[in-house]
């Protein structure tokens, strides 16, 4: 019905956390990772963008899908669930399934984030030993 | 079919995408995590119609796989276009930039 609309209102509020995050980098405020004479771990903003990748494009190609069912109108209310007073089945699934979506993505997204720290100190221990 | 497909396309970028590294200039990881991002959304979507109607999921008539493997490669296509758009865009080879100039 209109379950993409979760996952692309994170993917909003996440690019606008990579942007302050950017510029925040940019300004030095945010506190380096490693020293200059060291290879550079990956940046938070870096991998905040692995989630708005993976956000924005889910998002899309799942809109392309309900065009595709005609779940999406280009006429205003641009939603057939509104349009045919279905409101609330359509916010019963957001509430179910694009929640689900969203939280889905941003774990695995969490995940990856964790596993990359996690390669970061062992690369960073093996430098030490050596 | 749809969320199958998807996740084939994402299976073969991320293939490509780690054969190419650490060379990203071909953009190949966003077109991963894109596709990964849309088969994620679809197995969430996958789980809850199958806790509504349990085995009768997979039961799909004829018609209805045909229409869904339509999608499914409709989906991919668009996914490609929306690569190559963000590659022309960013154009990390700077190739658009010398065609455009020796035009000039």
């Amino acid at each position: 019905m209109a379950c993409f609309l979760v996952p692309a209102s994170e993917a909003v509020v996440t690019t606008i956390a990579q942007k302050i995050v950017e510029s925040r980098e940019k300004k030095g405020i945010v506190k380096e990772e490693s020293p200059v004479n060291e290879i550079p771990k990956v940046k938070f903003s870096e991998k905040l963008s692995w989630l708005n990748r993976m956000l924005w494009g889910g998002s899309a190609l799942l809109a392309f899908e309900h065009v595709w069912h005609g779940e999406v109108n280009p006429v205003f209310p641009f939603l057939t669930a509104v349009q045919n007073g279905e409101t609330a089945d359509m916010l019963a699934e957001m509430s179910t399934a694009g929640v689900g979506m969203a939280v889905l993505v941003t774990l695995i997204w969490g995940t990856m984030v964790v596993a990359s720290h996690a390669i970061e100190n062992r690369k960073d221990k093996v430098e030490e030993n050596i | 079919m749809t969320l199958l497909l998807t996740v084939f396309a994402a299976v073969i970028c991320t293939i490509v995408w780690y054969s190419k590294a650490p060379d990203a200039s071909m953009q190949l990881g966003t077109l991963s995590l894109m596709f990964w991002g849309a088969s994620i959304m679809w197995l969430v979507d996958a789980i809850v119609e199958y806790s509504e109607v349990g085995a009768a999921y997979f039961m799909q008539s004829g018609a209805d796989m045909l229409n869904d493997m339509y999608l499914g490669l409709s989906v991919i296509a668009l996914g490609l276009v929306i690569w190559l758009a963000i590659l022309f865009i960013k154009d990390p080879r700077g190739v658009i930039k010398k065609t455009l100039l020796k035009n000039n």
